[in-house]
């Protein structure tokens, strides 16, 4: 399908004014929204994702990428109730109590939303009770936790043992990172999976999610 | 661009000599994990906690807590201490509703200025000024105007306060450097040192390359150009190299980290310790480096061991 191609690599390019006119085009085309979504803007940010991982692409090429897909997702989203699309998981992210640092909470939450998973984005300065809330809400199955700085990295701990404390601990995956945050200290505080950036984060998600049974009941 | 002349301590030209022809220069370690200790851990409950949202609001609400951590530094035998002031720009500011506020820097340079002057030997004041946490335009929204009138603000307000110099660091993309470059010259005449952080496939988050830092810093009159941050000592070493390699005469800055933190039981520890840091002390100094202190989860005892290997003789 040239035109879902072509999207791909207005994706990768980080073209916004050609993603739309692509977009446009497909959907003109009879093509179904969820099959763009698919096939021109996941694939498209699968690529960037890969770039990113070996520091072919650096922060600006992802977000022009990241800007490129929404501006084409903006004009999916609409459609979508009437297709057969379905994201493949929900997860919350923020970054923990204390800090306000998201600029790879951010990248994360786009890289995701590129792969096809529901994102639910608490912002920074999220109290572990607030992310027990949202999960419930949301019925999420994973959780994205972000800290920046050594001083507020604990944090992550008490978010996760305040899951514990709700019960929920079995029913979700947790995933944590952040520049001073190594797979040794996600080990430490009982994380489930580390990514060392947003594109492995991707990755680590659906490993995580593949270890779940199903959505989370409230 | 500022809204008054500020009246500056006036030993620029001092301080540049000390850079480029005296020993070279020890500076002290972290602030923020230093504080954070000092308040309790910010996972702990004490009699004591103070309500704040930025930790430049500390400079008023504990000022005695921020000045034991400078003359704590400044006894390790620091010869540069930088002003607990690293988020004092109006963007990051505004989490506070201090934006428009020039106490916290003023106080910030009040403090530092008060225990080096204290000591028995010359201590500078580094005004220190970090990133805005926002993306320039085009790629974000923050112009490159306000960022400059920002950084313009804070660097009147550290020199107001009493800084010898102006640090800015911990940056990783060049424009932003550029705006706090030029922001500071808007409004002071203080020496400019800037130092990136910089991740170990040898770029920044934002892209750039240790070559493509030092040439457009040098361009704009940078006195020092370096590395903070990302990385502990030995990793950061090769980004030094380059540094050196591509500008000879550019006297550099290194801030290493005290490698990465991990969970002792319930308290987090770092695994370089002052032996470990005080080791590369020579290649550094071949490397260039006229600047030496350290990042995150260094302490006093980082410093004095640095101190140790370039201060063999008392401080006079």
């Amino acid at each position: 399908m040239a035109v879902l191609e072509a999207l791909a690599e207005a994706v990768i390019a980080g073209n916004a004014p050609q993603a739309k006119t692509l977009t446009e085009q497909a959907l003109a085309e009879g093509i179904d929204p969820g099959r763009v979504i698919s096939d021109g803007l996941v694939l498209g940010m699968a690529e960037v994702g890969e770039r990113f991982k070996r520091n072919d692409y650096y922060i600006p090429e992802v977000l022009l990428a990241a800007r490129a897909m929404k501006t084409s997702l903006g004009l999916l989203q609409p459609l979508l109730g009437a297709s057969s699309f379905e994201p493949v998981g929900t997860i919350v992210v923020g970054t923990v109590k204390g800090d306000l640092h998201d600029i790879g909470k951010n990248l994360v939450a786009m890289m995701l939303e590129g792969a096809s998973f529901k994102v639910v984005d608490l912002g920074v300065d999220v109290s572990p009770e607030q992310f027990i809330a949202a999960v419930q809400e949301h019925k999420a199955q994973l959780i994205g936790l972000s800290a920046l700085l050594t001083t507020t990295m604990v944090n992550m701990r008490g978010t996760i043992q305040a899951i514990e404390a709700a019960g929920l601990r079995d029913r979700v995956r947790v995933l944590v990172g952040g520049a001073p945050v190594t797979q040794r200290w996600a080990d430490e505080i009982g994380a489930d999976g580390f990514a060392a950036d947003a594109a492995s984060g991707v990755d680590v998600a659906r490993q995580l999610l593949a270890t779940l049974p199903g959505p989370v009941a409230a | 661009m500022a809204s008054k002349m500020v009246k500056e301590t006036g030993r620029g030209e001092s301080f540049l000599a000390a850079l480029r022809a005296g020993p070279l220069l020890v500076g002290d370690g972290a602030m923020g994990t230093m504080l954070d200790e000092a308040l309790g851990g910010t996972g702990s409950h004490t009699a004591q906690k103070i309500d704040y949202v930025v930790p430049e609001q500390l400079n008023e609400l504990a000022p005695d807590r921020v000045l034991a951590v400078h003359r704590a530094y400044v006894t390790a035998g620091a010869r540069m201490i930088e002003t607990n002031s690293f988020g004092g720009n109006a963007v990051k500011l505004a989490a506070a509703g201090l934006e428009d506020d020039w106490s916290p820097n003023e106080s910030a340079a009040r403090l530092a200025r008060r225990a080096a002057v204290e000591a028995g030997h010359r201590v500078w004041v580094a005004g220190s000024i970090g990133p805005t946490g926002a993306f320039l335009e085009p790629l974000g929204d923050l112009p490159f105007g306000t960022a400059r009138g920002a950084f313009g603000v804070q660097a009147s307000a550290l020199a107001a306060g009493g800084a010898d110099l102006l640090l800015v660091e911990t940056m990783t993309d060049l424009e932003e450097a550029r705006a706090a470059v030029l922001g500071a010259r808007d409004t002071t005449s203080l020496p400019l040192l800037v130092t990136l952080t910089f991740e170990p496939h040898g770029r920044t988050i934002m892209g750039v390359s240790p070559e493509d830092a030092i040439a457009a810093l040098s361009d704009l009159g940078v006195v020092a150009v370096g590395a903070n941050c990302g990385q502990g000592p030995e990793a950061m070493l090769p980004i030094l190299q380059r540094l050196h390699a591509a500008r000879p005469e550019m006297p550099l800055v290194a801030q290493p980290n005290a490698g990465q933190p991990r969970l002792d039981g319930s308290r987090v520890v770092y695994d370089v310790g002052p032996r470990d840091l005080a080791s590369v002390a020579a290649s550094y100094a071949a490397a260039g480096v006229r600047l030496f202190g350290s990042c995150c989860g260094s302490t006093p005892a980082h410093t004095a061991a640095l101190a140790a290997v370039f201060y063999s003789a008392p401080a006079r």
